[in-house]
């Protein structure tokens, strides 16, 4: 009895021997050096995989990293300048920095602003219907609504809008890859520098039609009137192909463009209600308490 | 046995209502609006401004360059504008508007000559006229006609064969151009035999039109080189690669054209149209187009001027129906839905299908039950299945080795697909996705 416990024992013993020594002669004979620095790059990445940086993923993108001489042209938009110093330092390259940007989307034409003109039965996709034809509506240039940018959004930083049938970007969620600017066939979400505040000014439009088609297919299309042009300070306004386009490094988020766009096409967030404004309607409904006053 | 392809293919349902109904002259429409991009290739370039005079025949648009196409005015009149107007691929496309002279006589001039047989040009002169009269094939491709016959020197070349074809449900156009315009046709044929220094020559009928294969036969003579064969009734037997196969037993290699087994294959429509260009001297100006729907009051084929709004046609045929849900340029197969009304009749337009609400309706996709029916009737061989998968997952490499670019998009798998998947829809865009990754390689 104890016999067969001890050669059991033994025979496992000395199994164990010969696999642990195989194992170590494979891998010395199999041996692959990886530069630690690799995965110490690695490491400092987000580890988000999302194609961003032009890499298939952060792995690859460490590689390229570490492997390549010059890397100021190489930038992982979704950790953004932070990451970049902390990978110069350990490799000991210099970086470029980047200001931090931020996708928008340019089209404003929703359900209720640009009619439906015609139905689309075929896959929902806006990559297969922008193939097929130009969409619902009759505005060419606009968002098809079929959701290609939410869809390959990694960080749940878009949705689709029910009721207006647009996405919308979460702006605290966007990290700035670029896969929805890649994923929309119509190049209408564009990377804007980020403000510290997020205030935000561009033109919501990329109706390229003349002044009376681009109206009758949507009410909040740009038409061209160059008004923004005119009375920016700054000649941050580009008039090209009938459509204003808002220079984000020269603008100045001075506001004058949005008072005089007869559409409404220019879109501007997050600034605080204009105080002139409510001084006025204040004003105003002191008038109007006092005459009910004087009435009573 | 008739003759026919041997791999896939379907029966569907011919409903060819208006082959009985000869082709009548559409009214002169009003206004025109001619696109210049009608053709594979590059766009023609505008010659005229606004304001301009036109006279019927006139270039107004010149050949962008060797893959490309004149453009003449279908009518006399005056240039209106120069706008973009949605045409046949969905999109805002320049156009030429040109507003008709309805006092010039010419425009109303009937191009209908008395029969011509004898050629006086030679051959190098007959294919510079097909190029300055902007012919392309009229079967739909609108493949430039001059490329498909600048034939490189020392290449074999034993057949031509023209496609009378017309196996897309519907559409007639084809057939009645076959039966009325016979004797010209084979002296289109005679044309570019001659041309081409082809000494055989084999016009392709679907048994369906019994009628059209008797005109020919009566009218051929023996010395005449011109065979006439009769196919089975299948779809997509019209495609050139499947024709090829089925008259001469001839596989045109994937990738390759008909020109590599020796073949030149035409349409009908494009052998009139040459046989007016060189006999007549009238460039390509107008078309046969079926104006066809099981609702229309009276369907039916017409002469058609480039240019037409769709309006006017279905205006010609007593109006648009109740219950309409959808005009389809082209046939019921590999016809498009149009966009709107004001959508020209372009070279390319061989019938305007008018579809009821219970007929267009496209069925709820569901999973994929894996039964084969779709990889049965590929006429090319292929998955689609597979291919759709491979595209909707974007795997774009593995989608060009399973050899997506030879679909001939014909459609027969969305047909018959009991699942009602999209199957066509993603093919396409796979083979779009795989172009744009070839080019971006290169």
């Amino acid at each position: 009895m104890s016999d067969s416990i001890l050669y059991s024992v033994l025979l496992l013993a000395s199994l164990g021997v010969v696999a642990a020594i195989m194992l170590y002669v494979v891998s010395k004979k199999f041996y692959v050096f990886e530069n630690p620095l690799i995965t110490e790059v690695e490491e400092l990445l987000p580890s988000a995989n999302c194609g961003g940086c032009g890499s298939p993923g952060c792995k690859a993108f460490a590689e390229k990293l570490v492997n390549t001489e010059d890397i100021s042209d190489l930038f992982c938009p979704v950790g953004g300048n932070e990451v970049m110093k902390q990978v110069a330092y350990v490799l000991g390259k210099a970086v470029a920095e980047k200001d931090p940007t931020l996708a928008v989307l340019r089209c404003q034409g929703g359900c209720d602003v640009r009619p439906k003109t015609t139905e689309y039965q075929g896959p929902r996709t806006c990559a297969i219907s922008a193939m097929i034809y130009s969409g619902e509506t009759d505005c060419q240039y606009g968002c098809l609504g079929d959701g290609d940018c939410v869809k390959v959004c990694k960080f749940d930083a878009m949705y689709m809008d029910e009721s207006t049938g647009l996405p919308v970007i979460i702006t605290d969620k966007c990290t700035s890859c670029g896969a929805c600017v890649e994923a929309c066939p119509r190049d209408i979400i564009e990377m804007r520098p980020k403000h510290k505040r997020d205030l935000k000014i561009f033109v919501g439009c990329l109706n390229e039609d003349k002044a009376g088609i681009a109206k009758k297919a949507c009410d909040v299309a740009c038409i061209g009137c160059s008004k923004c042009q005119d009375i920016c300070p700054k000649d941050a306004v580009l008039m090209v192909n009938n459509l204003a386009y808002i220079d984000p490094v020269i603008c100045t988020l001075c506001r004058k463009c949005v008072e005089v766009c007869p559409t409404n096409s220019i879109i501007e967030t997050n600034f605080p209600p204009k105080k002139v404004k409510k001084v006025e309607s204040e004003s105003e409904a002191n008038v109007e308490s006092i005459n009910l006053k004087t009435d009573a | 046995m008739l003759k026919t392809f041997p791999k896939g293919g379907i029966h569907p349902p011919e409903n060819k209502i208006t082959s009985s109904k000869g082709i009548k002259k559409m009214t002169l429409p009003k206004v025109v609006y001619v696109p210049i991009s009608q053709h594979i290739g590059i766009p023609a370039e505008i010659t005229v401004d606004v304001k301009d005079k036109v006279d019927i025949g006139q270039v107004i648009a010149k050949s962008g360059g060797f893959m490309s196409s004149n453009i003449h005015s279908p009518v006399a009149g005056t240039v209106t504008k120069l706008d973009k107007i949605i045409d046949t691929s969905g999109y805002k496309k320049q156009c030429i508007v040109i507003r008709t002279d309805l006092k010039d006589e010419s425009n109303f001039k009937d191009t209908a000559y008395p029969l011509k047989t004898t050629i006086t040009l030679e051959p190098k002169d007959i294919l510079q006229k097909i190029n300055d009269s902007g012919i392309v094939g009229l079967g739909g491709a609108t493949f430039p006609s001059h490329v498909k016959l600048s034939i490189k020197e020392g290449t074999k070349l034993d057949h031509l064969i023209i496609n009378g074809v017309e196996c897309e449900p519907y559409l007639t156009a084809d057939h009645r151009l076959m039966l009325e315009k016979a004797e010209e046709i084979i002296v289109g044929i005679k044309i570019l035999m001659f041309a081409l220094h082809i000494n055989k020559a084999i016009i392709g009928i679907e048994n369906n039109k019994a009628d059209a294969i008797e005109t020919f036969k009566r009218i051929i003579t023996k010395d005449d080189n011109i065979k006439i064969a009769a196919l089975k009734v299948k779809y997509p037997q019209g495609g050139e690669k499947q024709l090829v196969r089925a008259l001469l037993k001839r596989e045109v290699p994937k990738n390759g054209l008909p020109l590599d087994v020796g073949v030149i294959v035409h349409n009908v429509g494009t052998i009139f149209a040459i046989y007016q260009a060189i006999q007549h001297n009238i460039p390509l100006i107008e078309r046969v187009v079926t104006v066809t729907g099981k609702k229309l009051e009276n369907p039916s084929n017409y002469w058609v001027k480039i240019g037409t709004p769709i309006t006017d046609l279905v205006n010609e045929v007593g109006g648009l129906p109740e219950g309409t849900r959808k005009i389809v340029n082209g046939g019921p197969m590999m016809g498009k839905a149009i966009k709107n009304m004001d959508v020209p009749v372009t070279k390319g337009t061989s019938g305007i299908l008018v579809i009821s609400e219970d007929e267009a309706s496209r069925g709820e996709p569901k999973n994929c039950i894996r039964c084969g029916e779709c990889v049965d009737v590929c006429p090319m061989g292929l998955e689609p299945h597979l291919l759709m998968n491979l595209s909707e997952k974007g795997m774009y490499e593995k989608a060009s080795a399973e050899d997506i670019m030879t679909c001939i998009e014909c459609g027969s798998c969305s047909y018959v697909c009991p699942s009602h998947r999209p199957l066509l829809d993603y093919i396409r865009f796979g083979k779009n996705s795989v172009k744009k990754m070839n080019t971006s390689k290169n």
